[in-house]
């Protein structure tokens, strides 16, 4: 193997914290879905490059079941996005305020 | 480093349908990480889902709200420092922790896991997980055709 986990790790925190930033930063509803994505991304990241340092293979099964749990919640992020589009006619999530009190 | 730059240009692209694209280009970069962890199958899963279906069905999503909101970049600049400065934040302490734990110290004389192994453990150790995780799959999938179809029988508005 040529790298090493620590340089996995670094690659991993700093998905983590541009998907931080835009999660924080953004008001558009997908991008905030793109921050969510990279933010899984980088705990599978996580995982496969831990797992890879234990002999059994339980950490690339885990990383298997995030990936495919993460596809259900962007198909449903997806289609909430497309129905609150239909109501409000934006994306911007400042502007949803349906539930505001 | 091109993988972190796709990811920023994911976010910051002014089109909405470039940053998709520079998305897909994140998401194939962590693939290409999970070949150099030596475990192929997460990083043909992880193609074929994230880099196959996902990015087509953001792109459909994004041609479907309307075109000058993909143009439009909403945001308080202020907001915007403070989150440029949360993140190095992040980035700087998170790194600092790693690279003085120790982490580096450690390596691995481990044979690479055979894909043999993971689908042995699918069917033996974790098929309840699976059979959850299909009925996750399909239940998600039901209800996103269910919210997406409410709204054109009732006419559109809510």
């Amino acid at each position: 193997m040529a790298a090493e986990l620590s340089d996995f790790v670094l690659v991993s925190i700093a998905l983590l914290g541009v998907g931080i930033y835009g999660l924080s930063v953004k008001r558009n509803a997908i991008r905030m879905l793109f921050a969510v994505e990279i933010i899984i991304n980088a705990a599978n990241l996580n995982l496969v490059a831990f797992g890879r340092f234990v002999p059994d293979s339980g950490g690339q099964t885990l990383a298997l079941f995030s990936i495919a749990v993460a596809a259900a919640e962007v198909a449903v992020g997806l289609s909430l996005i497309i129905v609150a589009y239909r109501m409000y006619r934006n994306v911007d999530v400042a502007e949803f305020r349906s539930l505001k009190g | 480093m091109l993988t972190i730059g796709s990811a920023v240009a994911a976010l910051e692209l002014r089109s909405l349908i470039y940053g998709s694209i520079a998305l897909m280009g994140t998401l194939g970069g962590v693939a290409g990480f999970f070949l150099l962890l030596d475990s192929p199958f997460v990083a043909m899963f992880q193609i074929a889902v994230y880099v196959g279906s996902i990015a087509v069905l953001i792109l459909f999503t994004v041609m479907l709200v309307r075109r000058e909101l993909i143009f439009k970049k909403v945001e308080d600049p202020r907001r915007k420092m403070a989150g440029i400065g949360l993140m190095l934040v992040l980035m700087v302490g998170l790194g600092a922790v790693i690279l003085e734990s120790g982490v580096r110290q450690i390596s691995t004389d481990e044979p690479p896991v055979d894909f043999r192994d993971i689908g042995a453990d699918f069917v033996v150790h974790y098929w309840p997980a699976l059979v959850a995780m299909a009925l996750i799959l399909s239940a998600s999938v039901t209800g996103a055709l269910v919210l997406a179809r409410r709204e054109e029988e009732n006419g559109g508005g809510a």
